[in-house]
């Protein structure tokens, strides 16, 4: 058996999204983590710090180019098997079966075109002006100095981009998507990948439901937090 | 306890063949008794169209015991009915009320294509099972019974995955048309059990890509087929499928 015939099963197919689902809510830690200095209380010094490591280190550049290889592999996965299952039945039900199931495990792809959507937003507005910013017509970021070091003043932009409170309402509704998203996403993605022993399984389904509540609400709290002037 | 007799609707799926296109057809059924199984009161209706001079409804059915597998319908948007952990053969007409409309549809699946009616070809699931769903070592005589022992609880869990009856009542709850709770109710089922062990990898691996080959989607744990199962087979055995396919591709040159 080849690798190739491995991962175009029908189980290796899932198993692509299992493994890169997993790496995506570790990603979602280190994420929320630093972007949580925002909350340092210190004008934005200790976030700005953080990002600069992150845009500047060859490390996390180098894991960037990983995170961007995995949710394109999630994402280009995810809708492959979406339009392949959905050809499996060329006549539908008249009468849908939706009592055995939640509303969400049956909405994956159109919960993940949500944070698609997002994700498309939030790179436009934070992610490209940081490490494209001044290339061709590509925004560029004001700066702030730190013992002589430059630093982006990625703080000011967050400033600046939640006083629009569209913005705001968009960013808290695709937290809720992600929250959804993961509700079913944590613990399938385990079962996926072969956890099935009851003891884990109930230990793995507690804490996916924690993780899904908890990561979607900081990362909410944070465009929420800007608006309300809760930092200074 | 009391005897009741309903008047029903009946919303029934009628198609000739697989190459022609179906409709629904809807019947007055009246005084139907609740002490009747569902069968039985599809027997009534064909009684009376055979008596009218109409084409019977063609249904599958064997047992009527709820252990054979042959029955199907997917009956008010539920495999087998709405009660819980049974067939359609084992479905009372006491589940019903007078006045309803029931509407009785085939198993829905590209891969279970339409015979006539609500008749769907699944030897689909036949074709999995030969491809490796059996064990083909050579027994010899009867050996004695605790000649070869076998932890209990994986006797039992092997048990609970070979109650699986293979009547498809998971890929007709499934929206994506899975045959992964069939599949892995009978991977798991020799897996656990030591006679299964020397083909345990051959068998995943061939299973798998006999499943795939016969059109059936990819699962995407749901759960729906957990619960319309009539045997209860535990969603749980798709992760133990997932974990002995892991294994066995892996290490397979």
């Amino acid at each position: 058996m080849t690798f190739k015939q491995m991962f175009t099963s029908s189980v290796g197919k899932k198993l692509i999204m299992g493994f890169t689902g997993i790496f995506l809510i570790l990603f979602l830690i280190v994420h929320a983590g630093l972007n949580a200095t925002i909350w340092a209380n210190d004008g934005g010094l200790m976030f700005n710090k953080a990002g600069h490591f992150m845009g500047s280190n060859a490390v996390p550049r180098i894991l960037e180019i990983g995170l961007f290889i995995g949710i394109f592999l999630h994402i280009y996965q995810g809708y492959l098997l979406t339009i392949e299952n959905r050809t499996k039945r060329s006549v539908g039900y008249a009468v849908n079966y939706s009592k055995g199931s939640k509303w969400y495990s049956r909405s994956m792809a159109i919960l993940g075109t949500l944070i698609l959507l997002f994700l498309i937003a939030h790179i436009y507005h934070f992610w490209t002006p940081s490490r494209l910013g001044g290339i061709g017509n590509i925004k560029a970021l004001g700066t702030v100095d730190h013992n002589g070091v430059e630093l982006h003043n990625l703080y000011a932009e967050m400033d600046l981009v939640f006083t629009n409170p569209y913005i705001v309402v968009l960013y808290v509704l695709a937290c809720g998507s992600l929250a959804y998203h993961l509700a079913h996403g944590f613990q399938s993605a385990f079962k996926t990948i072969g956890v099935h022993n009851r003891r884990y399984h109930a230990l793995i389904s507690s804490i996916g439901y924690g993780f899904s509540i908890l990561i979607p609400l900081i990362f909410a709290l944070m465009p929420i937090s800007f608006y309300f002037d809760w930092i200074k | 306890m009391s005897h009741k007799e309903l008047n029903l609707k009946l919303k029934v799926w009628r198609q000739k063949n697989a190459q022609t296109a179906g409709a629904f057809k809807t019947y007055e059924l009246n005084g139907i008794s609740d002490e009747m199984s569902f069968l039985e009161m599809l027997d009534v209706l064909n009684e009376k169209l055979i008596t009218e001079g109409g084409e019977p409804v063609a249904f599958d059915h064997d047992c009527r015991e709820g252990i054979c597998g042959m029955c199907s319908l997917y009956i008010d948007g539920k495999p087998h009915g709405p009660w819980q952990a049974n067939t359609t053969c084992q479905l009372h007409m006491r589940a019903f009320n007078d006045g309803d409309t029931i509407t009785i549809e085939p198993w829905r699946a590209n891969s279970f294509p339409i015979v006539k009616d609500l008749t769907v070809d699944r030897s689909a699931f036949d074709r999995i099972i030969q491809a490796g769903g059996y064990v083909s070592v050579n027994t010899g005589n009867a050996v004695d019974g605790n000649s070869l022992p076998i932890e209990k609880d994986k006797a039992d869990e092997a048990f609970a995955s070979a109650m699986c009856i293979g009547c498809g009542a998971c890929v007709a709850a499934c929206k994506n048309s899975s045959a992964m709770l069939f599949l892995s109710a009978k991977v798991s089922h020799l897996a656990l059990l030591p006679q299964g062990a020397p083909e345990r990898k051959s068998r995943v691996l061939n299973m798998v890509a006999q499943m795939d080959k016969e059109g059936f989607g990819s699962c995407t744990n749901t759960g729906a087929c957990e619960a319309a199962c009539p045997k209860e087979i535990s969603i749980a055995n798709i992760a133990r499928l997932n974990k002995e396919y892991i294994g066995a591709s892996l290490t397979s040159e």
